[in-house]
């Protein structure tokens, strides 16, 4: 990546690349002789391909091959029994409506299209279920333990509390829908070697994939995905489409270019699972919480199984003696789901964080006053203190600044003509973790700085915020550092999701600058040259033009002695029409405490991203299947709503920003998904303020607030 | 390929003699609705006879009517200062349609003609007696969340999407429509039609006509005007209710008044009983209450839709209060 015109040392690096045009996506890519690859998918729910005619598609003008289970282009992986992902060609069972049962490939993308559309299949039916309520309903349904059940002190101590509420809430599938639409473009090559230009948020994961299916060595294959237009989480795996391009190249001998559609968007790379779920909580009189029960069930596939983290919070987020979860999976005829930013947390949150609502307006108290008499002084999950946490600090700012002493404990309280004014506040949760990458340096006597490492950008800005470690530690202008990424011949990195980049990439870049320091300092002294003579001079007197340094890093025994989180308070100002039911999110502030800010802007765009998917995950968005049929009804950008502008309020982003004293040298925690965890649940306490009315099933559309 | 002719033609006696030699030719204005029909093969016309450069883009007055040409674009009409002084309510309810983007093609013809969203018709592996008549209604039994609750029919309870539509029927317009004989007037109430026996037609235009032009009266009503949309999303979503009113008070009371719903029928809905009903009635709540309840008589919910026998009426209120209101 270059650096063009910065301004300001914060800025994005690549942004200017993004905003003119100049950054390449993996569809821009242009070899050769590339070809087109269309899918054509099944149109039934369940059962076997019992025929599919090609003929008509292989004689169309234009086309060059058509393979599906019946030719079973080459992949040697698949041809071992068993197994779990699906091995797309390798069967004739259909597992869900949409699924991929061939791929055409033409010279022009137009006649692939055309030639897909006359591949005609027949099946043989099975009897389907597409609806985790019909599942959950049916006692010969399969349920799978998703997670442990997890118990401390009493179970169910809700159930004889002084106060208790109980209640059922409600998630429908959200679908990913980031703007880039998935693909690949592969390009194998008669050595067996073969380069792709993916969209993928781990370029190294996607290398092992190929390699694995393929069972050729890891260097053959190259990865190349440097912009991402947003994942995610959909791009944390190596899809069925994207081997099905592998083989299509490896059998044809040219590169395949595969873009899906908008609607292939919804059924065949993943989203976040439907989920039902009951929350139990108990309190005493004065609001002492005596009792959690959060039970949860979310939808999975039946080829593979999802699982993520839905119960998580309820275990270490309040102070309580009492805790039991329950976590299940149940498989339904879909595509198997994959983790959406904030994963099974935001689900999770939004119960959790409505019932705790729920149960301070039973005691009639403030609820965030019933928060932070039941913040917890330390993790009684694991039985560790915290690393660092500054709740109390965050939800002090975050009321100040949007104003709680306006609100009113009673519900419906506030009112201007026929708009109802309430607040909602909730808080956000995720784990901080560290993993294990290397980062490559390369000081150059002409004062710049290369760093390299094979981890991703989806957006959050992850070349800016290792470019500020760097120029802090080093002194070294944001300008003449690079940091190159996204292809999977640099140093190993792992996949970005998890909230894990800057903490993980930036320790392994941060030792890279310590040990560069090191070696500069070494040098000046060994040349008599004063310990602050700046590395251009000490590199010019040494003769050297350059100097390399790589380093893995990873954490240390932290974890055994501490529990590690990063949190969010978000405050929300809602406007709800009493007559129309329309819900408005007239105001938000959000307050992060994940230790050190290292990149203030791009730290603030993830809390600004997260907000808005917030409100879409609150008011506008659900993937709507029509169970008769197991398809998707409203797939397209006209009726599947993401928040428009219009739908979005200032946002207002405050950080704690105070160092983590144990998670890495820079003491910061991740934060991607805690901007949108809890959001919902804000929301829809604030609806609760404004109207009296508690909507638990997301989203609270106008016809849920009239119901 | 599904290979079809792309013709131009720049003057409308062209275009109908163009459409008249072929039975599956289609007009292609702005192509907003026609190319994305054309694209999930719901459409496959084997002509497309381009029309955006005859010149019917006109929006003038003439005595005391406002002339539209049927390819003026919304945005053309919607910004118009003469629409904005004489119309105002027009302008309102074109600017609550689609986005900027799709305003600027989209033509008036094209949005009178464009096709239901019902997810059913657009999805060819589902059934749709508009799409594909005798293969059953997805939507009833199935998702009808956006569906009518007027004037529908066992065969179809889609609704007409447009917010332009729902203004004019509103203000009376009539439409101009051509063929090689020559033109005819209708008016614009009895352009769309209820489903009935015969899902697949959305409205009276017959095969070989070319819509010409909207002529509108020039109202009293200015100033006391509101077009109210009720959606999912803020901006670009289609009208889950949506209510044109027009009132001309003289003090409180109602002098006349014009009202019309969108996203409840197969049609633009226009409120005769309530408006006989509000003529001559003090312009106070508890009226506009009984004109919505009067609006609602026939009303039917199928379910997922229910929630508009309530949003229904609340619509009217809240849209009448809005209009009494504009200072
Ligand atoms: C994502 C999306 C959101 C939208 N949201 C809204 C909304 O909120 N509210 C709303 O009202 N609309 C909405 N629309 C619909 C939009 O208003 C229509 O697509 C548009 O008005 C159609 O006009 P056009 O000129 O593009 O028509 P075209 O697509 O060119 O044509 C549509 C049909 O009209 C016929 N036709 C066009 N002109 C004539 C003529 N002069 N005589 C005879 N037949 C003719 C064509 O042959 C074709 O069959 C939306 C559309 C999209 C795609
Ligand atoms: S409502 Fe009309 S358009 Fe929709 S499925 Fe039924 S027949 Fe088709």
């Amino acid at each position: 990546m270059k650096n063009l015109m910065v301004k300001d040392e914060n800025d994005r690096v690549d942004g200017v690349l993004k905003v003119t045009g100049q950054a390449k996506y993996f569809a821009e890519f242009e070899l050769p002789g590339l070809t087109y690859g269309v899918l054509v998918t099944s149109t039934i729910t369940k059962g076997k391909i019992t025929g599919l005619d090609t003929k008509s598609a292989e004689r169309a003008p234009g086309v060059i091959a058509v393979l599906s289970h019946l030719n079973k282009p080459s992949a040697p992986l698949y041809e071992q029994e068993g197994g779990s992902p699906m091995k797309i060609f390798y069967t004739d069972k259909i597992f869900f409506n949409g699924q991929p049962i061939a791929i055409v490939i033409a010279n022009t993308f137009e006649r692939a299209t055309y030639a897909a559309s006359l591949v005609k299949a027949t099946y043989e039916k099975e009897a389907f279920n597409t609806d985790l309520h019909k599942a959950l309903k049916d006692a010969a349904a399969k349920k799978l333990q998703g997670q442990p059940n997890y118990k401390r002190g009493i179970e169910n101590a809700y159930q004889t509390a002084e106060v208790k509420i109980e209640q059922e809430y409600n998630l429908p599938i959200e679908t990913h829908n980031p703007m880039e639409l998935h693909g690949i473009i592969a390009d194998w090559k008669p050595n067996n070697q073969v380069t792709v230009y993916a969209k993928t948020q781990g370029v190294k994961a996607t290398q092992n994939t190929i390699a694995n299916v393929f069972k050729i060595p890891l260097t053959n294959v190259q990865v190349n995905s440097e912009f991402v237009g947003g994942g995610f989480g959909m791009g944390l795996r190596t899809w069925p489409l994207e081997i099905a391009t592998v083989m299509a190249s490896k059998h044809i001998g040219k590169p395949v270019k595969l873009v899906i559609t908008r609607m292939q968007m919804f059924t065949m790379v993943g989203n976040r699972p439907a989920a039902t779920q009951k929350v139990g909580l108990g309190a005493t009189k004065d609001g002492k919480l005596t009792g959690i029960t959060h039970t949860a069930f979310g939808e999975s596939s039946t080829y593979e199984n999802f699982t993520e983290g839905v119960v998580n919070m309820a275990k270490f987020m309040y102070q309580c003696d009492n805790v039991n979860t329950a976590y299940t999976i149940v498989p339904v005829d879909l595509g198997v789901p994959i983790w959406m930013r904030g994963p099974g947390e935001a689900t999770g949150a939004f119960a959790l964080e409505s019932a705790i609502d729920e149960i301070a307006h039973a005691l009639d108290m403030d609820p965030l006053e019933f928060r932070i008499k039941n913040d917890p002084e330390m993790d009684q999950q694991r039985n560790k203190p915290f690393s660092s946490k500054n709740i109390k600090e965050a939800y002090k700012i975050g009321a100040e600044k949007i104003g709680w002493s306006q609100r009113k404990n009673k519900p419906g309280s506030i009112k201007e003509g026929p708009w109802q004014t309430g607040y909602g506040v909730s808080i956000g949760v995720f784990n901080a973790n560290r993993g294990k990458a290397s980062v490559k340096g390369v000081l150059k006597a002409d004062g710049s700085l290369l760093l390299q490492s094979a981890t991703s950008d989806i957006g959050p800005g992850t070349g800016t915020g290792m470019t500020l470690i760097a120029h802090k530690l080093l002194g070294i202008p944001v300008e003449k550092i690079t940091f190159e990424l996204g292809d999977s011949s640099l140093p190993t990195a792992p996949s970005q999701g998890g909230s894990a980049t800057l903490s993980t990439v930036g320790s392994a870049v941060n030792d890279v600058c310590v040990s560069l320091k090191s070696t500069i300092a070494e040098l000046a002294a060994n040349s008599n040259m004063s310990a602050t003579s700046d590395f251009i001079s000490v590199l010019k007197k040494n003769n050297l033009p350059s100097i390399e340094v790589n380093k893995e890093s990873q954490g240390g025994k932290e974890r055994d002695n501490y529990s590690l989180y990063s949190f969010s308070i978000h405050f929300v100002q809602v406007k709800v029409h009493e007559l129309t039911g329309v819900v408005k999110v007239s105001k938000i502030v959000s307050v992060g405490d994940s230790g050190t800010i290292v990149s203030p802007k791009t730290a603030r765009s993830q809390m600004v991203g997260g907000a808005v998917g917030g409100i879409g995950m609150a008011l506008t968005e659900e993937s709507i299947i029509d169970h008769r049929y197991g398809r998707y009804i409203n797939n397209n950008f006209a009726d599947y709503h993401v928040p428009v502008n219009a739908d979005v309020p200032e946002i207002e982003v405050h950080f704690i920003n105070k160092p983590d004293p144990v998670i890495n040298p820079m003491g910061a925690k991740g934060m991607g998904e805690i901007a949108l965890i809890g959001f919902s649940a804000a929301v829809a306490n604030a609806v609760f303020n404004a109207t009296g009315k508690r909507i638990r099933t997301l989203p609270i559309t106008p016809d849920k607030v009239l119901a | 390929m599904i290979n079809f002719q792309y013709l131009r033609t720049t003057s409308a006696k062209s275009a109908i003699a163009l459409l008249s030699k072929d039975k599956n030719a289609k007009f292609l204005a702005g192509g907003t609705n026609l190319i994305d029909l054309m694209k999930r093969g719901v459409s496959s016309p084997d002509k497309l006879i381009d029309i955006n450069h005859v010149p019917l883009k006109q929006i003038e007055q003439v005595g005391n009517k406002i002339h539209i040409g049927a390819l003026a674009s919304n945005t053309a009409v919607a910004e118009s200062a003469l629409i904005k002084e004489k119309l105002p309510l027009l302008a309102q309810a074109l600017e609550a349609g689609a986005s900027a983007q799709l305003r600027n093609v989209a033509t008036v013809g094209g949005n009178m003609m464009q096709r239901t969203r019902c997810g059913y018709f657009y999805d060819t592996e589902m059934p749709c007696n508009k799409r594909k008549p005798g293969s059953g209604c997805g939507a009833i039994g199935g998702f009808n969340r956006m569906h009518a609750i007027f004037g529908t029919s066992e065969n179809c309870i889609a609704v007409h999407p447009s917010d332009m539509c729902v203004a004019l029927v509103a203000l009376d317009a009539e439409v101009i429509l051509a063929n090689a004989k020559g033109e005819r007037r209708i008016l614009f109430k009895d352009f769309h039609r209820l489903p009935g026996d015969t899902p697949q037609l959305d409205n009276n235009l017959k095969n070989d006509e070319l819509i010409v032009r909207l002529e509108i009266p020039i109202h009293p009503f200015s100033k006391n005007i509101h077009y109210l949309k009720v959606r999912d999303r803020t901006s670009y979503a289609f009208a889950l209710v949506s209510a044109a009113v027009a009132i001309e008070l003289q003090g409180n009371q109602i002098k006349d008044v014009r009202l019309a719903l969108g996203g409840v029928a197969h049609k633009p809905w226009r409120l005769t009983s309530s408006e006989a009903f509000l003529k001559g009635k003090e312009a106070t709540l508890e009226n506009f209450q009984q004109a919505a309840q009067l609006a609602m008589a026939d009303a039917k919910g199928y379910g997922e839709n229910d929630f508009k026998l309530k949003l229904t009426p609340n619509t009217i209120i809240e849209a009448l209060n809005l209009a009494k209101s504009k200072a």
